[in-house]
């Protein structure tokens, strides 16, 4: 599904952000991706869907290379995968159901499956009584549940999270967490990066932890009980 | 496309006071592109005017016979450049003269003998009336036997020619001047829009809309402003040309086509500003 081959990430004037990062993400996978901040899990969740692209090395999402695409054929590419974020990335002036049915009318999907769909992923995340809100009229947790069904909108492989939790308290953090377990279990899989210890240790899916833009340990190769390769 | 209308009119709702802002400076950048095709338009149709009064007259010796004044006639009305021939008689000549200056009638009275030549009075086609073609026809004119004496206003024709030219190159120099500032302020508008909606652009990208699809809205934007900008451009000008019409002098407005050009104008110049914006902002953002 994902895989970095020897994958290096230099930025202009700064240091290294990945250094030499080989690894595999399964189909049906649910992957933590740890490390302290600037460690370099961002960087890798970017490598994934193609807002940046490796210096050296190959970074593969669905059988394509990502820097042998072209700047037109990365909107397809993103169609097909999944992103939430800490700050949920909503558009402030648009209900909850318009922020979902956004990420279809920019595919041209057809009017006429686009209400259906965005009323079937809202319940799927529990939220299908607050289509009709307005983001500033939702709480955090809420939000970012928005945010997971609009990612989940076009039936992604992938659905790659960065600090998802990071703004919520514990009670919706946890609540987020058992959506994306959820969502893992019918299938989707899942990169989740996050500091949070105690999510971690709740699961037993599989942990990279990244240090300086180095990968340190790999749970399936280090602690081969924890997680599994699914090839 | 429902969708692209959507979202112009959404970027409209977000920024209203942004939107007046660019259309108004639209607005007053096309007025004075606007004004200047006024002034060279009412310049142009002054000049016309005294232009069509623009004639050679050619003054006939003593006696020559009135059949030799009427062939000559046919042979002047050959030229290319001649538009029309009149013969003017000894006595109509007098005639005139009584009536144009009827503060000497008394002489006109007193006279016994006609002082006054006849003439024959030629008017050239548009497109002749400048110094070279004037002074072409005049030295033919010169060349019949039975005329004495050419007069035409050679020196206020050669300034009427250098008034035309100066006209045309200020009028073209401020307005290619002003229609560039448009362009400017147009692609900074539409870049303010672009770097407002930044987050918003970035979210699109996000769930993999296509650079067109994220394009589009912003050309429209684009092109609706500067047409709005031009329409009220042309109410500007026409509020303008109503204060000199009512108040100094007698003046002429755009005709439709010309007022509809305006509006066009405005319109490609948004679209041309908002192109050229985005291909440079969109990338960053």
């Amino acid at each position: 599904m994902i895989r970095f081959t020897n994958a290096f990430k230099a930025y202009p004037r700064g240091s290294l952000a990945l250094k030499d990062a080989s690894f595999h993400v399964g189909r049906g996978e649910f992957l933590f991706l740890t490390g302290h901040s600037g460690a370099g899990k961002s960087t890798v969740l970017k490598l994934i869907y193609a807002e940046e692209f490796p210096t050296s090395g190959e970074v593969r999402v669905a059988g394509t290379m990502t820097s042998e695409l072209r700047r037109r054929d990365v909107p397809r590419l993103r169609r097909r995968l999944g992103v939430v974020f800490q700050d949920f990335r909503l558009l402030e002036d648009r209900s909850a159901e318009a922020n979902v049915a956004f990420a279809l009318e920019v595919t041209g999907a057809r009017r006429g499956t686009i209400a259906p769909r965005v009323m079937r992923v809202l319940a799927q995340v529990g939220l299908a009584a607050k289509a009709p809100a307005y983001p500033r009229e939702l709480s955090g947790g809420e939000q970012q549940r928005v945010a997971i069904a609009r990612a989940l909108v076009n039936d992604p492989h992938v659905l790659l999270a960065d600090e998802p939790t990071g703004n919520l308290d514990e009670r919706a953090a946890r609540g987020v967490f058992q959506l994306l377990r959820d969502i893992n279990a019918n299938g989707t899989a899942v990169v989740m990066a996050t500091h949070n210890l105690e999510l971690v240790r709740q699961a037993p899916y599989r942990v990279l932890e990244l240090q300086d833009g180095a990968i340190v340990y790999d749970s399936a190769v280090d602690q081969p009980g924890r997680g599994a390769i699914v090839t | 496309m429902s969708l692209t209308i959507r979202e112009t009119l959404l970027a409209f709702r977000r920024a209203p006071l942004l939107s007046v802002l660019s259309m108004t400076t639209i607005a007053f950048a096309l007025f004075v592109v606007g004004l200047f095709g006024l002034v060279a338009l009412n310049l142009r149709t002054a000049l016309a005017d005294i232009e069509e009064r623009v004639e050679i007259v050619a003054y006939l010796i003593r006696g020559t016979p009135v059949e030799i004044g009427t062939m000559a006639m046919g042979d002047i009305q050959a030229f290319p450049e001649v538009a029309s021939v009149q013969y003017v008689s000894e006595d109509d000549a007098l005639e005139r003269a009584r009536r144009q200056l009827a503060e000497f009638q008394g002489i006109f009275q007193d006279l016994e003998t006609n002082p006054l030549p006849a003439s024959l009075e030629v008017r050239l086609k548009p497109g002749f009336r400048n110094e070279d073609h004037v002074r072409q026809v005049a030295d033919r004119l010169r060349g019949f036997r039975f005329v004495e004496d050419i007069r035409y206003g050679r020196e206020w024709i050669a300034k009427l020619d250098r008034l035309r030219d100066i006209g045309a190159a200020v009028g073209l120099a401020i307005g290619v001047a002003f229609a560039l500032a448009s362009v400017i302020i147009i692609g900074t508008t539409i870049r303010m829009g672009v770097l407002h909606r930044s987050r918003e652009i970035a979210i699109m990208r996000l769930v993999g809309a296509t650079d067109g699809f994220i394009r589009r809205p912003f050309l429209l934007e684009g092109a609706v402003k500067g047409a709005i900008g031009g329409a009220a451009a042309v109410g500007l000008n026409y509020a303008a040309y109503l204060a000199v019409d009512r108040t100094l002098f007698d003046s002429v407005f755009f005709s439709r086509a010309e007022a509809g050009l305006i509006v066009l104008f405005g319109t490609a110049l948004g679209l041309l500003a908002s192109a050229q914006s985005l291909r440079r902002h969109l990338a960053r953002v």
